[in-house]
């Protein structure tokens, strides 16, 4: 009976939604943790330097994520360059997502008065310092609305590493499709539903943290 | 030995000569008020004073030290020039108290508790207690910009330069941030650029009048107010002491 398979099959749509977890919340670290440096190094680094980010930024806007995947995970053993298909998602994951961020993160830094900096080295701040004490905390904060609509972006994108065999949310779906063809559509309805309720979840939450760090002067607009 | 000391400084942005050769020297707790006409270079001189701006010749002296020489650590000499600015400049993600604060903070690396008593202090020196846990977006442009004033307070600086701090507040704020300034003069050396000629009558132990990049004449205020040597000079002030009243801070 079909509701029987469904019901068997739920252990390994839950097994699919943790790998789903997985790749969002390691494809989020990475991607946040080089958006800032990478954002930060366009702002702040040389010349050459600031100039190689910006062609970094724009390849990885320009292609799509499932080439980057394929190229990943296909393409780089040719040269000797072996990931598993997880390892491989979270990069492509990361590095594309690592170009989104770094825009926000500039597009925040450019919106700080530059005459703050000025004001930070006349207290006899250096520029690491400026950096860190000023520049940051203002930068994150204005980044907060940008974050979260890249970071749903991201968690809805994890759907592409079934493209290299990830055996994420989506693959399972396709495994239960394939033991039971009647259930196709139930089994994609209910995973489109876990999408959905994990974005909402997330927008809540993120909703949240940035009411929570909301100051006088910071009406930071949700895009969304 | 003068504890400012300004040699033959020189300026240029692109091929635009900002300042052509400005020298000037300036004592322990004496107030110097510059003025002149908009677009002269006071900014950059100001500027180039604490080396925001590099300028391209010329030297400035900190009570012995070559500010201007590559080999000195600018950040060091930086805490002891504070600098006031036309927009306030404060950090708006932190209270007033935490703006004030921050300098001691994390370059004097003075703990926190310490640094904060310290802030209180010169925010009420400001007449600001009040406002102490306000973010910036919250005050008027008068409050910030005594913000602005404590902050450079709190560092302990050998002198403080203020560019045209009160030039973006409304007319009825000005009165209290002249007053601030006011009861600084004499316990702590300031360079005032500013078209305040109350202030500069009554407050400043020199008047520098400066044009097109160089300082065209410089004196006491008395001296330059009803004997300036040049007619440039009397022309200029006459006309800038009818723009700009001198009632607020008179006496
Ligand atoms: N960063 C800069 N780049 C190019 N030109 C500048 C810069 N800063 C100032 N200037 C120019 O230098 C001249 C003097 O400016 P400024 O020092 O701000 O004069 P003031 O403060 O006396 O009004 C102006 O003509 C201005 O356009
Ligand atoms: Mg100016």
């Amino acid at each position: 009976m079909a509701l029987e398979t469904l019901i068997e099959s739920l252990p390994s749509l839950f097994d699919g939604l943790l790998i789903t977890l997985l790749l969002t919340a390691f494809g989020i670290l990475l991607g946040t943790t080089l958006g800032i440096v990478l954002a930060t190094g366009r702002s702040y680094a040389s010349r050459p330097l600031a100039y190689l980010i910006l062609i970094y930024e724009k390849v990885l806007r320009g292609i799509p994520l499932l080439v980057l995947f394929f190229l990943i995970y296909f393409g780089l053993p040719q040269i000797g360059i072996n990931f598993n298909a997880l390892t491989a998602a979270v990069l492509g994951l990361g590095l594309r997502s690592s170009a989104y961020q770094a825009q926000i993160y500039r597009g925040a830094i450019n919106s700080i008065p530059e005459g703050q900096i000025h004001a930070a080295y006349s207290l006899g701040m250096n520029k690491l310092k400026a950096i860190r004490h000023v520049i940051m905390p203002q930068m994150l904060r204005l980044s907060i609305p940008g974050w979260s609509n890249e970071f749903t972006i991201l968690l809805k994108d994890t759907s592409l590493a079934f493209g290299i065999g990830v055996i994420e949310l989506m693959r399972q779906g396709r495994y239960i499709q394939v033991r039971d063809p009647d259930l196709v559509l139930v089994v994609f309805l209910l995973i489109a539903l876990i999408f959905f309720l994990l974005v909402f979840t997330a927008n809540k939450i993120l909703r949240y943290v940035e009411k929570k760090y909301q100051m006088a002067g910071y009406q930071t607009e949700a895009h969304r | 030995m003068a504890m400012l000391e300004v040699k033959d400084i020189y300026k240029a942005y692109g091929n635009v000569e900002v300042l052509k050769g400005v020298s000037f020297t300036m004592e322990k707790e004496e107030t110097k008020v510059i003025i002149g006409p908009s677009g002269t270079g006071k900014s950059t001189l100001l500027r180039c004073i604490n080396q925001l701006s590099l300028p391209n010749k010329g030297q400035v002296w900190l009570d012995g030290e070559e500010i201007t020489n590559p080999k000195t650590n600018i950040n060091k000499i930086r805490e002891k020039i504070g600098f006031v600015f036309q927009d306030f400049n404060l950090f708006n993600h932190l209270t007033a108290l935490r703006n004030v604060s921050i300098g001691l903070e994390k370059v004097k690396r003075i703990e926190k508790e310490a640094a904060q008593t310290r802030a209180m202090q010169e925010l009420t020196r400001v007449g600001l207690e009040a406002q102490a846990s306000q973010y910036p977006a919250q005050l008027s442009g008068g409050q910030k910009q005594r913000v602005g004033i404590a902050r450079a307070l709190a560092m302990d600086p050998d002198v403080i330069l203020f560019d045209e701090p009160t030039s973006a507040l409304d007319p009825e704020l000005i009165g209290d941030v002249l007053d601030v300034m006011k009861s600084l003069a004499g316990k702590v050396a300031m360079l005032v650029v500013t078209h305040e000629m109350g202030f500069a009558r009554n407050v400043a132990d020199e008047i520098i009048f400066m044009e097109g990049g160089v300082i065209v004449e410089q004196g006491p205020p008395k001296e330059m107010f009803t004997n300036a040597k040049l007619a440039r000079t009397r022309e200029f002030l006459g006309r800038i002491g009818a723009l700009y009243g001198e009632e607020e801070t008179g006496g």
